[in-house]
C-alpha cells in the first residue's frame, strides 16, 4: 500500500437484489476476486485482483454482475497518461521489466480499416456465390515460372511440394505450453475438419496429436524443442521461426515451473528445466546460413514438405523477404507488430516492428520487381480480425493469412491480456487441469469450424461482388482496393489509389 | 556398399545413401552438406571432407569421418554417433538431444550450444583438442568434455564458456585456472564420482583414436555445472 498502491483498474459491480448467493463467481474466478461471507450472507469482491476476463459475468445465472473500468483515475494529462504513470510506479516499486500479453493495444493506425474493397456495377457482372462455383482453395509453395516439356514433348507438371488449403486461412503458431492441451486439440480437430492447417508453435507436438499431422505445420525455433525426425515427418509443412510480430528480436523463456508433465514430454526436456529459446538461431547470421537450415530440413524430410520461414515485420522487411525467397524457402510468413503473444516485454510489444499491411505491400512489390514472386508463397498475420481483412490482404498480395487471436476468441478468450499469469479462466492460456477442462474441445473445434465457414462464405460474397470467382484471381489485385484518409506516401507503399480516384 | 561422392550434389548423395545398404563407405567427399540428415540404422564411413550440417537431425546412424568436418556437425541430433578423426568447425551439436559426437582434434566456436537431455537421452560431446569461445552456450543438459590434448601453450577453451548454461555438465581437463567462467556457473575439481560418469566416453575416445586412458587421466578435470541459486532470470513485473 502507500507509495506502491495503484488503484484497481476495474470495478466489480454486483446487483445485490439479483444475487442469489449461488457462489458460481467464487468458484469460477481463478484470480480469487469473489468471496462469500457467511456471517454477512454477502458475496464480496476484491477488485484489485480482477483482470476483466468476464468469466464471472458470463456465468452468473441471474446477470447480477458486471465488470467496468474504474473511474478513479489520476489527473488527466494528454502527455502523461494513466498507463504511463502507473508503469513508472510498477517499475519504481519492483525494478522489473514490464511484461504483457496479447497484441499491441496502442492506438496505432489500422490500415485494414482505411482500405475499401471494390464491387462490380454495370460494366462487369458480379457473381452470386450461392448459385455459381467459387474457388477458395489455395496451394502454398514454389510455383516455378516457366513451362517445361519432357523428351516426348509432354508438359512436366511435377511441382515442388505444396500445402493445400481449402481456404486462404491457417491457425498460426501457439505452442503447447503457452496454450492448453484442450486448446490445441480444438485447433487440430478444426483444422482437419476444415482442410486447413494449425501450427504447433515451438513447443513440440503432443503424441496424441500426431494423427492430425496432415493438417499440422510443425515449427522449428531456436530452442529446437521437441524437434526430431518423427516430428518433422508428422507435419504437412515445416516452419522455421525466426521472429514473431509481438516481440521481434526477442527469444522466449518458459520458466521451469511451467515445464511439467505433458509439456516436458512434448518439448522433450526435463521437468522443471527452463525452456529458453535464444533470441537468434546461433547458426544463422546470414541468408546463406538460413539456406543451410532450410536445406537441412528439406534433406531430413526428403524434399516432401514445403519449408516456411516466419519473420516479424520489421523496417527492412522487403530486403529480408527477398533474401528468404532466395534461401530456398517455399513460403514466407510475415507477422505484423499487432500480433498476439503469450508473454512479451511491454516495451517491445508496443514499440517494435511495423504494420503488416505496409510490410505485405512492400514485400509483394519487391518480389515482383525482382521477378521472384512465384518462387515463394506469402502468408501474413498479426492481426487479421475478419474475412474482410483476409480479402484485403489477398488483394495486397498475400497467398494466405495466419490467424491466432481471432481463433482464441472463438474458443472463449475475452482478450483480458493476462495470459502471462497462467490463470486463464477460459481454459486457454493455462496448464491448470481444473481450468483447462473448462474448454471442451468438442465445442471449441465446432466454434472454430463455424467461424471459418462464416468467413469462407463472406470471402466468397466479397469476391462475387467484385466479379471474381477464384481467390487466385484476387491475389495481388490491388485495383480492387482504395484508400480512405491515407496520405500519398501510405498510398504509394500500399500501391493503391485513393477512394474517388 | 561403396559410394563415390565425386559427382554428386547433396541431394543426390543422400538419395544414394538412402538407397544403399546399412554399411556404406563414402569416398571423395568434397564439402557436400547435410550428409545423412535424419538417418537411422546406418553405418557410414566418410573419406574426404564432408560439408556443413553433417548428420543433422541424426536419428541413430553412425558416421565416421576420416578427416576434418565443417560447421554444424550433428545439428539437433537425436541419437547415433559421429566420430571425427580430425577437427570440426563451429556450432557442433547445436541443440543435440541424444547420441555421441567424438572428435579427435579441435572444435570451433559455440560447440554444444543449447545441448539438452531428456529421460534416457543424454547427449555427449567429447573433444580431444581445444574448443573455441562460447563452448556450451545455453547448455540445458548432456555432457561436454574437452581434453586439450597436444595443445601446447593454447588455452583449452576460448572466451565465455558456459554463458547461459542452465543444465548439464561440462568437463575440462586440467585446473583451468586461466579460464574465466560466468557468475551463473560453478566450477570445481572433478571428484571420483564425477569421473565415473565420463569414463565410458573417455574409453570410447581412446579406442576410437588409439589413446591410452592413463595418459588422459594423469591430470585433474574441472567440472562446470549451472549454479541454480544464481540463475539467468530476468525480473518481470506484470503489466
Ligand atoms: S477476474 Fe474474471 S472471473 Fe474474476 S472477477 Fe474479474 S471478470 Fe470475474
Ligand atoms: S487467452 Fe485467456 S488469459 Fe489470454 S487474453 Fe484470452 S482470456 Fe485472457
Amino acid at each position: 500500500m502507500g507509495i506502491n498502491y495503484i488503484y484497481p483498474e476495474f470495478e466489480v459491480v454486483r446487483n445485490d437484489a439479483r444475487c442469489i448467493r449461488c457462489r458460481v463467481c467464487e468458484r469460477q474466478c481463478s484470480n480469487q476476486v469473489h468471496q462469500y461471507d457467511k456471517d454477512l450472507d454477502l458475496v464480496i469482491s476484491d477488485e484489485s485482483k480482477c483482470v476483466n476476463c468476464k468469466r464471472c459475468v458470463s456465468l452468473c445465472p441471474t446477470r447480477a454482475l458486471k465488470v467496468v473500468k474504474s473511474d478513479c483515475l489520476l489527473r488527466e494529462n494528454a502527455n502523461w497518461s494513466n498507463d504511463n504513470i502507473n508503469e513508472v510506479y510498477k517499475q519504481a516499486g519492483s525494478g522489473g521489466v514490464l511484461l504483457s500479453s496479447m497484441g499491441n493495444p496502442k492506438p496505432f493506425p489500422v490500415y485494414w480499416d482505411k482500405i475499401l474493397i471494390n464491387a462490380s456495377q454495370v460494366t462487369n457482372p458480379s457473381i452470386d456465390p450461392l448459385r455459381e462455383p467459387m474457388e477458395t482453395k489455395v496451394f502454398l509453395g514454389k510455383k516455378g515460372s516457366d513451362i517445361k516439356h519432357d523428351e516426348n514433348g509432354n508438359l512436366v507438371t511435377k511441382l515442388p511440394p505444396q500445402l493445400e488449403l481449402s481456404m486462404p486461412v491457417m491457425f498460426s503458431a501457439m505452442s503447447y505450453g503457452s496454450i492448453s492441451y484442450n486448446a490445441h486439440e480444438s485447433l487440430a480437430r478444426a483444422a482437419t475438419a476444415l482442410g486447413i492447417c494449425y501450427n504447433t508453435g515451438e513447443g513440440g507436438l503432443h503424441e496424441d496429436f500426431y494423427c492430425y499431422g496432415p493438417n499440422t505445420v510443425v515449427q522449428v525455433a531456436s530452442g529446437r524443442f521437441g524437434v526430431f525426425k518423427d516430428y518433422l515427418e508428422a507435419g504437412a509443412a515445416v516452419e522455421i521461426k525466426i521472429g514473431q510480430g509481438a516481440k521481434p528480436g526477442i527469444g522466449g523463456h518458459l520458466p521451469g515451473t511451467k515445464i511439467v508433465g505433458d509439456i516436458s514430454r512434448t518439448r522433450m526436456i526435463p521437468e522443471g528445466s527452463d525452456a529458453i529459446s535464444p533470441a537468434p538461431h546461433h547458426d544463422i547470421y546470414s541468408i546463406e546460413d538460413l539456406r543451410q537450415l532450410v536445406f537441412s530440413l528439406k534433406e531430413a524430410t526428403e524434399y516432401k514438405k514445403p519449408v516456411i520461414v516466419k519473420v516479424a515485420a520489421v523496417h527492412n522487411i522487403a530486403a529480408i523477404a527477398s533474401g528468404i525467397a532466395r534461401s530456398g524457402a517455399d513460403i514466407i510468413a510475415i507477422d505484423g507488430y499487432r500480433g498476439g503473444t503469450g508473454a512479451a516485454p511491454t516495451r517491445i510489444r508496443d514499440n517494435v516492428g511495423i504494420p503488416i499491411e505496409l510490410a505485405l505491400a512492400s514485400v509483394d512489390k519487391r518480389l515482383r520487381d525482382e521477378g521472384i514472386r512465384n518462387d515463394v508463397s506469402l502468408v501474413v498475420g498479426g492481426s487479421i480480425r475478419s474475412s474482410s481483412d483476409v480479402v484485403k490482404a489477398i488483394a495486397l498480395g498475400a497467398d494466405a493469412c495466419y490467424i491466432a487471436t481471432a481463433a482464441l476468441l472463438a474458443l472463449g478468450c475475452h482478450l483480458c491480456r493476462t495470459c502471462h499469469t497462467g490463470l486463464c479462466n477460459w481454459g486457454i492460456a493455462t496448464q491448470k487441469p481444473e481450468l483447462v477442462k473448462r474448454l471442451n474441445p468438442d465445442i471449441g473445434s465446432e466454434r472454430l469450424i463455424n467461424l471459418m465457414n462464416a468467413w469462407r462464405h463472406e470471402i466468397k460474397e466479397l469476391m462475387g461482388g467484385m466479379g471474381i470467382n477464384s481467390i487466385e484471381a484476387l491475389r495481388g489485385n490491388r485495383l480492387m482496393l482504395r484508400g480512405v484518409g491515407l496520405n500519398e506516401k501510405e498510398l504509394e507503399i500500399l500501391g493503391i489509389s485513393h477512394a474517388g480516384e | 556398399m561403396k559410394i563415390s561422392a565425386r559427382d554428386l550434389d547433396h541431394k543426390a548423395l543422400n538419395e544414394a545413401l538412402r538407397g544403399a545398404g546399412n554399411d556404406c563407405e563414402l569416398t571423395d567427399c568434397l564439402g557436400q552438406r547435410f550428409i545423412a540428415a535424419g538417418m537411422s540404422d546406418k553405418h557410414i564411413r566418410i573419406s574426404g571432407i564432408p560439408g556443413n550440417a553433417l548428420g543433422a537431425y541424426l536419428n541413430g546412424a553412425t558416421i565416421e569421418v576420416n578427416g576434418n568436418a565443417q560447421d554444424a556437425v550433428g545439428d539437433t541430433m537425436n541419437a547415433g554417433e559421429i566420430i571425427i578423426h580430425g577437427n570440426i568447425g563451429d556450432a557442433a551439436g547445436y541443440a543435440m538431444r541424444g547420441g555421441l559426437i567424438c572428435v579427435q582434434g579441435n572444435a570451433g566456436y559455440r560447440a554444444g550450444i543449447h545441448m539438452k537431455a531428456y529421460k534416457e537421452k543424454l547427449p555427449v560431446m567429447i573433444i580431444g583438442g581445444t574448443a573455441g569461445s562460447f563452448l556450451g552456450e545455453y547448455q540445458a543438459g548432456g555432457i561436454i568434455i574437452v581434453m586439450g590434448l597436444h595443445r601446447g601453450s593454447a588455452r583449452i577453451v576460448g572466451n565465455f564458456p558456459g554463458t547461459g548454461m542452465h543444465g548439464g555438465k561440462m568437463f575440462l581437463r586440467g585446473r583451468c585456472e586461466n579460464v574465466i567462467f560466468p557468475a551463473q556457473v560453478n566450477a570445481h575439481v572433478a571428484k571420483a564420482a564425477d569421473m565415473d560418469e565420463i569414463m565410458p566416453y573417455i574409453r570410447t575416445f581412446c579406442t576410437s583414436f588409439g589413446y591410452d586412458p592413463a595418459e588422459i587421466l594423469d591430470s585433474d578435470f574441472t567440472v562446470i555445472t549451472p549454479d541454480t541459486k544464481n540463475p539467468y532470470r530476468q525480473m518481470y513485473v506484470a503489466n
